[in-house]
């Protein structure tokens, strides 16, 4: 038990889901209801649930999308991709285009994806080129679309703040009729399964590893380092496409200013909540999840609170540096070795015990 | 043929001409695209570029963004990053504003509250990061925050600075005498500049000077460069770190004051994404984020060519906002690849093994002259 404990607290997922504890006993004692689940009937007339452990996940899902990807990416390629959100603002425009253009039908709504779905690999692709063909630094490269992106979202639908109706649409956006469980969360949990189950029965999960760890002996080993960072790039546009669809489908329109504003900050919070270093190398997408669910459930802790929206960010960053800080090797090192010196004693009487039964 | 090249070999063995160095290659692209990119807009467009106050007032609107390109330049020589100067900009400026108007601050107090402020950031962020060595992007995301909630915080309406002494301050204008243009009615209108903008070039000329020619500013390139071989030159690398980090705070509190006595408001929404365009213009002035590699006057043109560019693309009647951030963008791209390229040639290329193939010729002389 205690030998398991150990390996836990070594583990990777010890500091979000310390933090997640953290929160979670937080919020218990300021409110012992605060996680209470009840069943109550929406506007369609369907027995949903709600309640802030629904909301924490509901909200949660496009951040832990694009965590998802965050991580691939910078698993392999050493860095982030600051541009995601204008990613995902470009992907949302061109999928309410589509919709706009066409009676809205499910067999429209699959294709609209896969339209947003391939502009946003492309400009992932545009991203990935410049970090594995041309050497510049992740964060540099997407500086480009970081600046550019909104505007090219802006540009996409002529310059409005379009909006679509659609009962259909609401499925994606909120809950499909007969499942209490909003739609995001499910999307969360089959697409989180798609890339785990890819990355576990393939070898690219390996190689990923492999070419963040050390990208010179990767390619002698025959791994084609390019290709792995270009890969990480177009599932970080794929996860761009599938949340800013469903950002567009929660609320029916698109604002390319405020769409998913600030998403890339946040994502790569996730990833280092998540206990992944952020200069590549090993990597944990559970990690990163759960890093996103931190965040959300301390966004949803600070409403609850009455703190007003645009002081919010002051508090998370302190948090946020708490949790850092706690995580930190050399704050670890120092807390061990302030452990020995308080309770050196008893450990080194049983020492000499044990040596003692030894020695006879 | 053989003649000249005796004599450069001749020359060679008394004084090695050395290679000109990435910074100061990357510098005279950055200037020389920047004189060409003004010239051009002066013989296309005329008008408004053949005018000074319009090349003045670059450097009016913008003078904070070149106090704090100036701290961004020296965190990323050092191989670091900070995100909070736009966050910490913001917040100075409606710290003071409060602290001027509701609080019957001097002129002289406010300027030591900024500087207070940027000082405390960087101080907090240069330990975690440099002593607890915690990744500088989380560390100064959360600063950034940090400042921006802050800012809410202190007053989350917009205010506008009504104390006598600072507006005075702030309506100060320098004539430059002799530079101007003609008016309409054809007299003749001095060019001005803000105090802001003295402030900015001074800066701009220490941090140059400090880089150049101080053992700080040496030691910074060389923890750049590569932290290991630093280390082991008896470089502290740690305390080197946190003071680029301290300098970077420091230099972010100027920064909001200059901000402030430019437009004389504080707002939550103050210098958004400032942080962006500072790095934009270090990478466009040749500052490379490895570390190691850059130069504050590189900074200071790449972020005139940056402006430049907006302002042809207003003139060349492309008003809706959104092309400005497609040009930046496209710009960027531009100076990105061309970076990258210029860096590979000559990390690998032909300039390198044409010195090489030259070496050789040269040994082979050599032996044969032994052999003789």
């Amino acid at each position: 038990m205690a030998n398991a404990f150990k390996k836990f607290a070594k583990s990777q997922l010890a500091i979000p889901l310390f933090a997640l504890l953290l929160l979670i006993v937080f919020n218990l004692i300021r409110d012992v209801g605060f996680f209470s689940l009840t069943i109550t009937t929406n506007n369609n007339g369907n027995a949903v649930f709600s309640g802030n452990i629904i909301s924490i996940l509901n909200g949660a899902s496009e951040l832990a999308i694009l965590a998802i990807g965050m991580t691939l990416v910078t698993a392999s390629s050493k860095g982030q991709d600051i541009s995601v959100g204008a990613s995902a603002a470009i992907a949302g425009s061109v999928f309410v285009r589509v919709l706009r253009e066409n009676q809205i039908t499910m067999p429209i709504i699959l294709a609209a994806f896969l339209a947003s779905c391939v502009v946003a690999i492309i400009f992932g692709a545009f991203n990935g080129t410049l970090v594995a063909v041309f050497k510049i630094q992740p964060m540099i490269a997407s500086l480009i679309l970081f600046s550019a992106g909104r505007s090219i979202a802006y540009w996409i639908n002529g310059g409005a703040t379009p909006t679509v109706e659609s009962p259909l649409l609401s499925y994606i956006g909120s809950f499909i009729p007969g499942i209490p469980i909003p739609t995001p969360i499910i999307i969360v949990i089959l697409f989180g399964a798609l890339v785990s189950l890819l990355l576990r029965f393939t070898n690219l999960g390996l190689y990923t590893q492999a070419v963040g760890i050390n990208e010179k002996s990767a390619r002698l080993n025959g791994i084609n380092a390019v290709f792995i960072k270009l890969l990480s790039f177009t599932v970080l546009g794929v996860c761009a496409a599938i949340s800013g669809s469903i950002a567009v489908s929660r609320i029916g329109l698109i604002n390319h200013e405020t769409i998913l504003l600030d998403i890339e900050m946040d994502a790569i919070l996730a990833v280092a909540i998540g206990g992944n270093a952020l200069n590549g190398g090993k990597f944990s997408l559970t990690g990163s999840v759960i890093g996103a669910f931190v965040i959300q459930a301390l966004t949803i802790t600070l409403y609850a609170m009455k703190i007003p929206s645009t002081s919010i960010k002051a508090y998370k960053a302190l948090v946020i540096i708490a949790i850092v800080v706690i995580g930190s090797p050399i704050v670890r090192k120092y807390a061990l070795w302030l452990r020995d010196k308080l309770f050196k004693k008893p450990a080194k009487a049983k020492q000499t015990d044990e040596n003692g039964e030894f020695a006879l | 043929m053989s003649n000249t090249r005796g004599l450069f070999a001749g020359t060679q063995e008394k004084k090695r001409r050395e290679p000109i160095s990435n910074t100061n290659l990357l510098l005279t692209i950055t200037v020389c695209i920047f004189i060409g990119m003004y010239a051009l807009a002066m013989l296309i467009w005329g008008g408004g570029f053949l005018n000074p106050q319009q090349f003045f007032d670059i450097f009016n609107n913008n003078a904070f963004l070149i106090v704090i390109s100036c701290g961004m330049t020296i965190v990323m020589i050092a191989g670091g990053i900070d995100i909070s100067v736009g966050g910490i900009t913001a917040l100075v400026t409606m710290a003071c504003v409060v602290y001027l108007d509701d609080h019957s601050g001097s002129v002289i107090g406010s300027v030591g509250f900024a500087l207070g402020i940027g000082i405390a950031f960087g101080l907090i962020q240069g330990v975690l990061i440099s002593y607890l060595e915690i990744q500088p992007f989380i560390i100064t995301l959360a600063g950034m925050f940090f400042a921006k909630g802050m800012t809410t915080i202190v007053s989350a309406v917009p205010r506008t600075a009504i104390h006598e002494a600072f507006v005075a301050l702030k309506q100060f204008r320098i004539v430059i005498p002799g530079i101007g243009s003609y008016g309409k009615a054809g007299n003749f209108i001095p060019a001005r500049i803000e105090s802001g903008v003295i402030v900015a070039i001074m800066i701009v000329l220490a941090i140059f000077a400090i880089l150049k020619w101080t053992r700080f500013g040496r030691n910074l390139y060389a923890v750049g460069g590569n932290g290991q071989s630093a280390l082991l030159l008896g470089i502290n690398v740690k305390r080197t770190r946190f003071y680029s980090y301290l300098l970077c705070g420091l230099l972010s509190g100027i920064g909001g004051y200059v901000y402030l006595s430019h437009t004389g408001a504080g707002n939550a929404s103050n210098a958004t994404a400032a942080e962006m365009q500072a790095i934009a213009s270090a990478i466009i002035g040749g500052t490379l984020l490895t570390g190691g590699v850059g130069n504050v006057i590189g900074t200071l043109f790449g972020l005139l060519s940056l402006k430049t560019i907006s302002n042809i693309v207003i003139a060349s009647g492309l008003r809706e906002p959104y092309w400005q951030s497609i040009t930046t963008g496209l710009m960027l791209c531009l100076f990105i690849l061309l970076q990258s390229l210029i860096l590979a040639i000559r990390e690998k290329g032909s300039l390198q093994q044409l010195l090489s193939e030259w070496m050789k010729i040269k040994s082979k002389k050599n032996t044969e002259d032994l052999s003789t």
